[in-house]
């Protein structure tokens, strides 16, 4: 597609990268056809199409973001459907993470948006402060539901109540930095990301991977100093802090010796902690290189498991799962296959929903800040998961777990299924 | 550069009251009118032209797509349809002056009959969207352009769309039973139904590829077919373009129909492999695609025979499909292919023209001809059994010389499919990309005898005037150029 930038607007490496982004882009509209905004409100503006469009004027004329442009990008999930799609390989992550930056820097929100994107920005990140939140939340849950009004501010005051568990699990002792020992002969060594929102919501899909993985015969290191990957910052335009957790990571991670791999079990960090070489792009050769290596180390627990080897030890249990595909693994990280491969080589009789290409609407912190179009997402899942009949539904990332908890069919992370077939605890609620 | 009729001073004046109107008539979110949000409807997938449109509809009944046209009937107002936008005709290219009626929201399926093998849907639904809704019964819908994921079946309709497997099911006018359509003037009317031949005249063919000029369809029976028992695709891998052109000629001359013929040239299988991961034939200069169906026996069987028949052209190498999953990987690269040309250039044009299949050889030499003297790659995918060639001239849109060339190119190649006794359009339309070509293909005599067909369904002229007919020297303003 053609650009008008100028010379000058180019010499910014941010505006140079979108440029190019821009330029492999054919306008052939595919990516409309699995956007699941587009799904729910057949506009144009509200498809990855619309949106490059929208934010291609915004880039060439230089004009600071205006509300109608915020509108339609803030309805992008991210979830990187299009990406699939695009027979042409426009990488629409990166402009659209241009986007909400140069939102962020150009536009400013109504009072009580930028209070929330403020506090989820401070609050998520920090397993403690969080914690702390969420018990209070989960105390207040009865009263969140007497909010009154239609506003957007009150669905999103509705929404975050009753997201907040009733019962806040008790911080695990598995997060805390130290090396995991192998059981039997060391046979590889990695660096486990523990996470931010993930330990405090369920702090058992870290116990399980730990437990899985020395069980194997693989040293589980949980590095100082590493943290919160910088996703939810990152998507939220709050570059700067973002930039801030990803030094931390790549600072900690650098650190430790002869690792294999960096092993992610929350898909939404992992997309970005892949991302981390390009996001370092312009930094001194010396950072950039360190994020470039971290960057290629790190896989999903599935993608390391299905390379260094799972077997189950347990008898089959004869459970149907419906594998629910996380955006963040399907589409930002394009593991498919092994997920499915290992829960069938698990024992359990694997299953597809129908449109299993699109967004459960948790998105990070897409529940919260729209939470309209996140619950349609949640109920048209939901309907296409319960219609294969399945005794409980696996994914591998806790925004989509959160999401799709609560109903009748128990959520639970692959990584924890592996885990019970190779000798671990039942997960709870899994019946059987 | 593409010229557009002169905007009437006299809606430009009254916007603000045809919008107030308009937003009457509509749900709370079914009107655009702010310009930075009117900018991303101004082009379809013809990127090269673009106008901004005076406003966009997004309606969700066909009342109220009829409200809108009564409205803007009366009100002197030109109206464009819109669906996917996926036109590489620029169907869709807007009129300063015009309403964009986009039929986006009207994407239900309303009704499925297994029994009498139809299916009633609305004219936003996806392509895809009807094989999706009957393909767990065993059923699909034949016609699959290769934007089968994105195009909506009401412009599939407006554009007689084609496709891979039509070779063997016949094109969308092939494959329709029914249509609910409103006018300009905002009457709705039903046409044919559920049964094979519609009464009195053929109105169905009439309004099959009539390209949005003669009324807005909005709901559409389509025939639904028993999927075949199963099909396998096998890669031929040629020497030479000629070579293969010459091969599809012989199978075609053998009174064999494959479900689908299609090939590829060098630089398509080069860009397609990269997307898709198909194992296609790097080394060859041309590549076909030829799918058979039916039972095993029957596969196996036709397959030999091709295989037969190809071994006669000294292929570099002949390969079936061994899985449903490598079927599967075969076909994304051919579907993506337009798109999958974007990893090698920036831009392209995508002709569409049909010839007589024993021009193949002569016209493939010819192109490669004129590509070597514009100095414009080109990479040509297309639809080989039905003789529909897609010629994708590569450019640089940040290069005006180099659109021109390409926009001149393009129209050399269609003349010379018109010469060898070929047509303009295949499948996508003529739009305005071909409009200004349509005398080399018709008499003065002949295009006013279509005129006269327009003039009898929209006597104004309202619905999207400036497409497939060369402007009217009174009616001619210059439209910004693209590049």
């Amino acid at each position: 597609m053609q650009t008008n930038f100028t010379a000058e607007q180019l010499r910014d490496p941010d505006t140079a990268s979108s440029n190019a982004v821009l330029r492999t882009c054919v306008h052939c509209g595919f990516c409309t056809a699995t956007c699941p905004t587009f799904l729910l409100l057949g506009d144009e503006l509200d498809s990855p199409r619309g949106r490059i469009y929208l934010i291609k004027d915004m880039l060439e004329t230089g004009r600071p973001a205006t509300e109608e442009v915020v509108r339609h990008v803030d309805r992008c999930l991210s979830c990187l459907s299009c990406m699939t799609t695009c027979p042409s390989g426009v990488n629409y992550m990166h402009l659209v993470d241009h986007a909400r930056t140069y939102i962020e820097q150009t536009y400013r929100r109504p009072l009580p948006e930028r209070l929330l994107r403020s506090l989820l920005g401070v609050l998520l990140p920090r397993p403690g402060l969080f914690r702390m939140a969420l018990t209070g939340a989960g105390l207040a849950r009865p009263l969140g539901r007497l909010i009154p009004g239609t506003s957007m501010l009150a669905q999103r005051m509705r929404a975050m109540f009753a997201l907040a568990p009733a019962e806040v699990p008790a911080p695990s002792p598995v997060e805390r930095p130290r090396v995991y020992p192998a059981e039997g002969v060391r046979k590889a060594r990695v660096a486990l990301m523990t996470g931010c929102a993930q330990q405090v919501l369920m702090p058992r899909i870290n116990e399980a991977t730990i437990r899985l993985l020395t069980r194997l015969g693989v040293e589980v290191v949980v590095s100082q100093g590493a943290g919160c990957c910088g996703a939810l910052n990152h998507h939220i335009g709050q570059h700067d802090r973002a930039m801030n957790l990803v030094r931390a990571n790549i600072e900690a991670w650098s650190k430790e010796a002869d690792l294999d791999a960096i092993v992610i079990n929350a898909s939404g960090c992992g997309t970005t902690v892949k991302d981390y070489g390009f996001m370092f792009r312009s930094e001194p050769d010396a950072w950039r290189t360190k994020a470039e290596k971290i960057s290629a180390m790190t896989v999903d627990i599935t993608e390391f498991l299905a390379r260094f080897g799972y077997a189950p030890t347990r008898d089959k249990p004869g459970l149907t799962v419906a594998y629910h595909s996380a955006c963040s693994l399907q589409h930002g990280q394009r593991v498919t296959a092994e997920p499915k491969t290992l829960l069938t080589r698990a024992g359990f009789r694997v299953v597809e929903p129908k449109e299993s290409h699109i967004c459960c609407g948790s998105a990070g912190t897409y529940n919260l800040l729209q939470p309209e179009i996140a619950g349609r997402l949640r109920e048209r899942k939901l309907g296409s998961l319960n219609a294969t009949k399945p005794d409980l539904i696996a994914a591998g990332n806790i925004g989509c777990i959160t999401q799709l908890s609560g109903d009748a069919v128990p959520v639970v992370h692959t990584v924890e299924l592996l885990d019970w077939m190779a000798g671990g605890p039942k997960p709870p609620g899994v019946p059987g | 550069m593409i010229r557009q009729p002169d905007p009437k001073p006299d809606v430009m004046v009254r916007r603000d009251s045809i919008v107030a109107g308009l937003r009457k008539l509509l749900p709370e979110t079914g009107l655009i009118a702010e310009p930075l949000r009117l900018k991303p409807y101004e082009t379809d997938g013809l990127s090269a032209y673009r106008q901004v449109p005076l406003a966009v509809a997004l309606p969700e009944t066909t009342e109220q797509v009829a409200a809108v046209l009564r409205f803007c009937h009366q009100n002197g107002v030109r109206v464009v349809p819109r669906g996917a936008g996926t036109s590489l005709s620029g169907g869709a290219l807007p009129m300063a002056d015009a309403v964009v009626v986009g039929m986006m929201r009207m994407n239900q399926i309303l009704d499925i009959d297994y029994p009498d093998r139809c299916a009633v849907v609305q004219a936003g639904v996806t392509n895809i969207g009807i094989t999706n809704a009957v393909s767990a019964d065993g059923f699909f819908y034949a016609p699959d352009p290769s934007s089968q994921l994105a195009c909506m079946i009401g412009g599939n309709v407006n554009m007689n769309s084609g496709g891979a497997h039509c070779l063997k099911y016949g094109v969308t006018a092939n494959n329709l039973l029914g249509l609910k359509i409103v006018t300009i003037d905002g009457e709705i009317i039903d046409i044919g139904g559920a049964y094979l031949d519609a009464a009195g005249y053929d109105w169905l063919g009439l309004l099959t590829g009539s390209e949005g000029m003669l009324a807005i369809v909005t709901e559409v029976t389509v025939r639904i077919l028993r999927g075949p028992e199963g099909a396998r695709a096998m890669l031929a891998a040629f020497k030479s373009n000629e070579i293969a052109g010459a091969c599809v000629d012989s199978i075609i001359s053998s009174g064999i129909i494959p479900v689908a013929l299609e090939f590829m040239d060098r630089p398509a299988i080069h860009a397609c492999e990269a997307f898709a991961h198909a194992g296609y034939p790097l080394d060859a200069e041309a590549m076909l695609i030829i799918e058979v169906e039916g039972s095993v026996e029957e596969q196996d069987r036709l397959l030999e025979q091709l295989s037969a028949i190809c071994r006669n052209f000294d292929p570099i190498s002949l390969k079936i499909s061994q899985s449903a999953e490598e079927s599967l990987a075969i076909w994304k690269g051919r579907k993506g292919a337009f798109g999958a040309v974007g990893r090698i250039s920036p831009d392209y044009l995508c002709m569409d023209g049909t010839i007589p299949t024993s021009q193949l050889p002569h016209v493939l030499r010819r192109i490669q001809e004129m590509s070597d003297s514009y100095g414009l790659k080109v990479a040509n995918i297309f639809h080989a059994g039905d003789g529909n060639l897609h010629p994708l001239i590569m450019f640089d849109a940040n290069n005006p010389s180099s659109f021109h060339a390409a926009e001149e190119f393009g129209a050399d190649i269609l003349k010379l499919c018109v010469e060898v006794g070929g047509c303009l359009t295949g499948e996508h339309g003529v739009g305005v990309e071909k409009r200004d070509l349509m005398p080399v293909q018709f008499r003065p005599h002949e295009l006013t005898q279509q005129r006269d067909i327009k003039s009898a369904f929209d006597p104004d002229w309202l619905l999207n005037p400036s497409k497939v007919f060369p402007l009217l020297d009174s009616e001619t303003a210059v439209l910004p150029r693209a590049a």
